[in-house]
């Protein structure tokens, strides 16, 4: 008998988990984390008013690991899938490192766990957004329509547009207008940001029989779509300027970032190979954190500025 | 003989393996908890400072 047979799916041969912490913290989607602690810590900045700097760290990291839970949950739900796509084939538990049921599990505890301690901490608004966006994760993108329409990405993206409204709510206590307009930035860059994962990974899906738009409508349509969101992105990202959430310190670089974002999408119109989308998905994320940085920076000014007069 | 030989040899890594990495997800959790804990006093201070 070789030594492989005695790997068994997520168990040991008594049943016991053997999956080490590593295959753990990897069901927490840490790369997506990033991006959602990054956006969130951005929120509470950009809000008006101030939280203790302990309560702020704990806010971060409710959102952090409410975030890394629904993640888990959406692993165990889609491992059937997962197994099949070669971008997703190897994590935890389709490699059989990690029992479904464990990963379930942790994800449950840690989403009820991120949540009580949110609303313990920071406040019940902080609490019941982020309790939202898990539960929009989980049930309405994940399990209802991620295999049924190609507009999954585009309604079940609100969930990632959560983070920085959690952040703001973490300080004010309230959805104030500004919140509203880091949510629309952050909605409106989604669809652009996986249609062109999707344009060089469309062969992964059709596989798996997710129906990403490049799979149900082609790729001409997915590039119309992409280039119409870009678009729709460039005054949007600019609304935290008009009610006052910004100024053009964030302006100006977003309203420059947001044409390249479109130069990158006209791009992809004319390339018909995978070039341009991969491109155009590398720069998606480094226009998120560029964005939401600008607005940190612009947040530290304001806030130098008021110091002083 | 030796097929057998191979197989203990391989059953014994697999456990030894097995108890390496659960050993290790012991030592996490320790680590998690020991967190938590400190997290919950910092967070008890400052909410009887009145903050938040």
């Amino acid at each position: 008998m070789t030594e492989a047979a005695y790997r068994l799916p997520g168990s040991g041969q008594s049943g016991v988990c053997t999956a080490g912490p590593a295959d753990f913290l990897v069901l927490l989607k840490p790369r997506v984390m990033s991006l959602v602690v990054f956006t969130g810590f951005a929120g509470l900045l950009a809000a008006p008013g101030s939280l203790h700097p302990v309560l702020a760290v704990v806010a971060v990291l409710c959102i952090a690991i409410g975030s890394g839970a629904a993640g888990a949950i959406n692993m165990w739900y889609d491992r059937d899938i997962d197994a099949i796509m070669t971008r997703t084939a190897g994590r935890p538990i389709p490699q059989g490192r990690i029992a479904p049921g464990d990963a379930l599990g942790f994800g449950v505890v840690l989403s009820v766990g991120s949540v009580m301690v949110m609303g313990l901490a920071v406040n019940y608004v902080a609490a019941g957004l982020l309790a939202l966006a898990i539960l929009f994760y989980v049930f309405i993108y994940t399990i209802w329509l991620k295999r049924r329409t190609p507009q999954n990405i585009v309604i079940g993206g609100a969930a990632g547009a959560f983070p920085p409204m959690i952040g703001w709510a973490a300080v004010t206590g309230d959805v104030g207008l500004g919140a509203l307009t880091l949510f629309a930035v952050i909605f409106f860059w989604t669809p652009p940001h996986f249609w062109a994962l999707a344009l060089f990974r469309n062969g992964d899906y059709e596989k798996a029989g997710v129906p990403m738009l490049p799979v149900v409508a082609g790729p001409v349509e997915t590039k119309k779509q992409i280039i119409l969101y870009t678009v729709l992105l460039i005054p949007l990202a600019l609304t935290p300027v008009w009610v006052g959430v910004a100024g053009w310190y964030y302006g100006v670089p977003a309203f420059v970032l947001s044409v390249a974002f479109l130069g990158f999408a006209l791009a992809v119109w004319k390339d018909d190979s995978d070039r341009a989308a991969k491109r155009m998905f590398g720069f998606s994320i480094l226009y998120l954190f560029a964005v939401f940085t600008f607005l940190i920076v612009d947040t530290a000014v304001l806030d130098a500025f008021k110091v002083t007069s | 003989m030796s097929d057998k030989m191979t197989d203990n040899n391989d059953k014994r890594r697999y456990v030894s393996e097995v108890h390496r990495r659960q050993n290790s997800k012991n030592y996490a959790m320790l680590a998690v908890l020991g967190a938590l804990v400190v997290l919950f006093y910092v967070v008890a201070i400052v909410r009887i400072g009145g903050a938040g």
